[in-house]
């Protein structure tokens, strides 16, 4: 009886952050999913309930928000890939005690800092064609066949915007690998020395197995940053040219407020969780899966 | 047995000379436009986007008086140093008590409320702002900084257990242990051993949150009504008209909103470097 | 560790106060108006909040009812906090209402918009008389309307705009060409194009990157070749985007493009972008509405401007510009202050205030014989106003979802992805599937 009153008393410890959850984020939960079964303008008082259509809509007819969801998931697969791995170099340079390695550290979490339009500003200047900062330099690098309007053609649209998206978030990635390597007791690395390991070695067998679960941290909140990129898309291209860089927030945005289907926009959003709760669910139940083996 | 050390020192120096590089290439590449917002700041209107030198011959300082004055920046520094403090501080407490519970402690439903708490996280809900809004007029909070400031703490909870969990779940438990042989309560070993532990990770949810509630306006101008309770990007709406832009004004309003962030930077990315200090200790 | 603690410790046993007393922060010389005289205006309008507000004390000294103005920026949190408090019925006196007309449609139905024909009809219509028509057009309902709002009036305007071609006089020159003289047809209009080029400079930039930029451009060369009767027709659906007319409007956007008349990345730039290149002289013209000459000006003095209607590319209907209210409020029809707020908005564009207005936020006013307060740039767009329509105030609305496959058509068409005949063909097919869901509504009612 005594143990399991003890027991219960557990949830004191996460008590504040559920009874906030319940107040604040159930209800507008709960709210959204049922306006994904209405048709509702937004605004007016009456609002008709259309069961699963908007999802029916959403999963099967809607063409350009598939493809919204397919440019989010390129980005993505950039940043997991690229980002990720140009922050953990960054981070592994700087763990070492690398001089002024504290001043990087402070420098290369700047980017987010700046606000969408100075973001946007700046890489539409180095993007722009013909004398923008990218291709005066591809010009001098003897390569003109490159120079090309980066975000306006709908070729490059897209990967230039991933561009900016990865310049500006790799900070986040590099922060917490430094914190996740901060924790790798040195020793080991000390008898791994000792032992006659060199440094690839000491990386492979040492760091990468103790630094899974931050890699998995990493990625899943890469997934959700990537996946709802939104400010870099309004700071540069809006979604254009054409279809080329809409992303599932901007599709969402164009149902709510330019469209006034404000029942399919919360559909929409529905969807999107559950694809990113599955994926990340997924990758967590992996990671679960490898720490038991 | 001279030239291979010779070999080792000259590998040793090209090693640290390709890192050097790698790593200014990549920070000035961040510092750059942080250094053309600064810079324009000191530009006039008509000169800003035209003179586009690193330094202009005339600076014109005044404008960050103008901006602070015209910005009514006075009290919204207040305010958001109010708000980020408040948040932020309930975020770390609250997160770090539940992180902890999640990795440590035993308790039925443990992983149904640890899913629940961070999946919503993943869920990104666009109607959910004017849903928040109807709930909050019920609640009588409209209008209200709290009503500002709960909604905040909720929103930064979900990753931030998420990371400090991840942490938590890392660190050795054999200190925890001999803490609780010692007779150490469950909130005095999350207190004593396993926050100090964590610092890095902390630090990593402080930079992210600050930078979250010290940005927010959209929440704000739904909330708020009153400009005294409105945060500092409010200010800054002041130079960005529907169509005006007054860019030299902006810029400086920016360069001032952008310096208590970089200043909590650099107070938190110590924590980082003594994270391995602690984590040395724990191992000897 | 601990002293972190006991500092956030003290910190949040001081939150209650703060809390409390928020009063502490109070702006200074406010106004203390006895309550029930206090009548609340929302607006986002961050450029006009100095006059504004300057009016509003004015009036609070002249007649004892103080409107108090709120401003919410940037106009995106605007609108999210309009539908917000028209969620739980907390909207001010006086508001403005943004997006479609079938927002404002639904403002209206949902009962938070006051009709104001009465006051606008009383004195022999002297208030209603005051507007330009084109801008109360822009604030009222025809009676059939597809919204089913009763016919009237429901807003003040407070000042209009229009949307032209504006030119610089200075690169004119420099390509050899007359500012005095500005080309009037396609032709004309490409040829100056390929003169300034020559000259170094780019041709036409717009913020084309806002869809509805690009789709007036277009909407002005179907009123010029088909007409209103026939734009309505194909709203309506009774005439395909695939007719020749619609080809002939998107062919000429593609004629265009391949002349080489717009500006590099003119399909992701923002409106506020173009306002840029074009003040800091790169482009010979450009595509924008009247309050542009003021934005050009505020950032480049020197440039000279002028003002031309859209190409002329056909002689079969005059040639037509986007315009109407810019500017305008709602009467909020469920406050039991909504008299005083009418007779401030009353105040508010009578002559004299709207002078003053327009001189300070360099606007032109709402209501006509303003002539001599109008800035010389701005009197272009000023007799524009005889050429204005807006399909806002069609009968019939075209359905969002056709709008923005058209949008985006002509971004790729200006891209070279896609040509005339390929983007009249994909419209016409979102065309058909939307008319067919509609069909599909009404069934489903009707049943």
């Amino acid at each position: 009886m005594v143990k399991r009153w003890y027991t219960l008393t557990n949830y004191l410890f996460i008590l504040p952050a559920l009874l906030l959850f319940l107040v604040f984020g159930l209800y507008p939960f709960f709210k959204v999913f049922q306006l994904s079964l209405m048709s509702w303008d937004g605004i007016s008082s009456n609002m008709q309930f259309v069961g699963l259509a908007n999802f029916v809509e959403v999963f099967t007819q809607d063409k350009v928000w598939w493809s919204s969801v397919m440019n989010a998931a390129w980005i993505t697969f950039l940043a997991l890939t690229i980002q990720n791995g140009i922050a953990l170099i960054l981070a592994l340079l700087c763990a070492n005690d690398i001089k002024g390695g504290h001043v990087y550290r402070v420098i290369f979490y700047l980017p987010p800092v700046l606000s969408g339009i100075v973001i946007g500003l700046i890489w539409k200047w180095i993007f722009r064609y013909p004398d923008g900062i990218l291709n005066v330099a591809l010009v001098h690098m003897g390569l003109k066949h490159l120079v090309r309007d980066w975000l306006a053609d709908p070729k490059t649209a897209l990967n230039a915007v991933a561009a900016v998206h990865m310049w500006r978030g790799f900070g986040w990635g590099f922060v917490i690998f430094l914190a996740g390597l901060q924790n790798i007791p040195q020793q080991i690395y000390e008898a791994a020395r000792v032992d006659g390991a060199n440094a690839w070695q000491r990386f492979w067998y040492i760091t990468v197995p103790l630094m899974i679960p931050v890699f998995i941290l990493v990625s899943i909140l890469t997934i959700l940053g990537s996946m709802q990129i939104y400010d870099i898309i309004a700071a540069t291209t809006n979604g254009g040219p054409g279809y080329h860089t809409e992303v599932p927030v901007t599709r969402i945005l164009a149902s709510m407020q330019g469209a006034g289907r404000f029942g399919y926009a919360c559909a929409q959003g529905i969807a999107f969780g559950l694809i990113l709760l599955t994926v990340s669910m997924l990758q967590l139940w992996v990671s679960n899966k490898m720490k038991r083996e | 047995m001279m030239s291979e050390s010779l070999f080792y020192r000259l590998q040793r120096f090209v090693k640290l000379s390709l890192s050097y590089l790698v790593l200014t290439a990549v920070a000035l590449s961040c510092l750059f436009p942080l250094w053309w917002m600064f810079v324009s700041a000191l530009k006039t209107k008509i000169s800003v986007f035209k003179d586009m030198s690193l330094w202009p011959a005339q600076q014109h300082w005044e404008n960050f008086y103008y901006a602070w004055t015209k910005g009514g920046f006075g009290q919204y520094f207040l305010n958001s140093l109010f708000y980020t403090v408040v948040v932020v501080t309930a975020i770390v407490l609250f997160s770090s008590l539940a992180a902890y519970a999640f990795s440590r402690l035993e308790f039925p439903f443990k992983n149904f409320f640890y899913i629940l708490l961070i999946a919503s996280m993943m869920i990104p809900i666009p109607g959910a702002f004017i849903a928040l809004f109807v709930l909050l007029k019920m609640l009588g909070l409209v209008n209200t900084r709290i009503g500002y400031i709960l909604p905040q703490i909720n929103m930064g909870l979900p990753f931030a257990i998420f990371l400090l969990k991840t942490f938590f779940d890392k660190l050795p438990r054999d200190l925890e242990d001999a803490a609780r042989i010692d007779g150490c309560s469950r909130l005095g070993i999350w207190l004593h051993v396993a926050l100090p532990l964590a610092r890095p990770a902390l630090a990593v949810v402080i930079i992210f949150n600050t930078l979250m509630v010290w940005n927010e306006y959209l929440l704000a101008m739904l909330i708020l009504q009153d400009k005294a309770k409105m945060p500092l990007p409010r200010g800054l709406m002041v130079f960005q008209g529907v169509h005006l832009v007054d860019y030299p004004l902006l810029m400086a309003g920016m360069t001032i909103t952008v310096v208590p962030v970089i200043i909590v930077y650099l107070l938190m990315q110590r924590h980082i470097i003594k994270g391995i200090t602690a984590g040395a200790l724990t191992g000897q | 560790m601990k002293r972190l603690i006991i500092s956030a410790g003290i910190f949040m046993s001081f939150l209650p106060f703060l809390l409390i007393s928020g009063c502490s922060l109070s702006p200074k010389n406010k106004i203390n108006a006895d309550p029930s005289k206090t009548v609340v205006m929302w607006h986002w309008l961050t450029d006009k909040e100095d006059a504004l507000n300057e009016l509003a004390r004015e009036y609070y000294e002249k007649t004892g009812v103080y409107v108090k103005m709120e401003v919410f920026a940037p106009s995106e949190a605007y609108n999210q906090k309009i539908i917000a408090s028209a969620q739980t019925n907390t909207l001010p006196e006086i508001y403005g209402i943004l997006g479609s007309k079938r927002d404002f449609a639904n403002f209206v139905k949902a009962g938070h918009v006051l009709k104001l024909d009465s006051y606008m009809e009383k004195n022999n219509q002297e208030w209603k008389g005051r507007f330009f028509p084109e801008a109360l057009k822009s604030v009222s309902f025809v009676s059939g309307n597809e919204f089913g709002v009763e016919s009237g009036i429901y807003g003040v305007p407070i000042d209009v705009i229009n949307i032209q071609y504006i030119y610089n006089k200075k690169i004119f020159r420099e390509a050899g060409l007359d500012p005095q003289n500005p080309p009037q047809t396609l032709d004309e209009f490409l040829a100056a194009v390929e003169a300034v080029k020559k000259a170094g400079y780019q041709g036409l930039v717009s913020g084309f990157s806002e869809p509805w930029l690009i789709d007036c451009m277009a909407s002005n060369f179907a009123w010029n070749i088909m007409g209103e009767e026939k734009m309505i027709a194909t709203y309506r659906g009774d005439v395909p985007y695939t007719d020749p007319d619609w080809i002939k409007v998107f062919s000429i956007i593609e004629r265009m493009a391949r002349a080489g008349v717009f500006a590099s990345g003119v399909v992701i730039k923002s409106n506020k972008d173009a306002e840029l290149e074009f003040a800091l002289e790169k482009d010979a013209f450009a595509f924008n509405g009247s309050w542009a000459v003021h934005v050009y000006k505020d950032m480049n003095p020197e440039i000279e401007i002028g003002i031309i209607l859209p190409p002329k590319v056909s002689n079969a209907n005059p040639r037509g510009v986007w315009g109407g209210a810019g500017t305008w409020f709602a009467v909020n029809a469920k406050s039991d202050k909504s008299q005083m707020a009418v007779e401030f908005l009353n105040w508010l564009t009578q002559k004299e205030q709207q002078v003053r207005l327009a001189k300070e936020t360099l606007s032109i006013p709402a209501v006509r014989g303003c002539l001599e307060s109008v800035p010389e740039e701005l009197k272009g767009f000023l007799s524009g106003m005889k050429y204005v329509y807006h399909p806002r105030n069609f009968p019939v609305q075209e359905d969002s979802v056709v709008v923005e496959a058209f949008d985006k058509g002509l971004q790729s068409i200006i891209t070279g992805e896609k040509t005339a005949k390929q983007v009249a063909e994909e419209v016409q097919k979102v065309k058909a599937r939307q008319m067919e869901k509609k069909r599909q509504k009404q069934n489903n009612t009707a049943s």
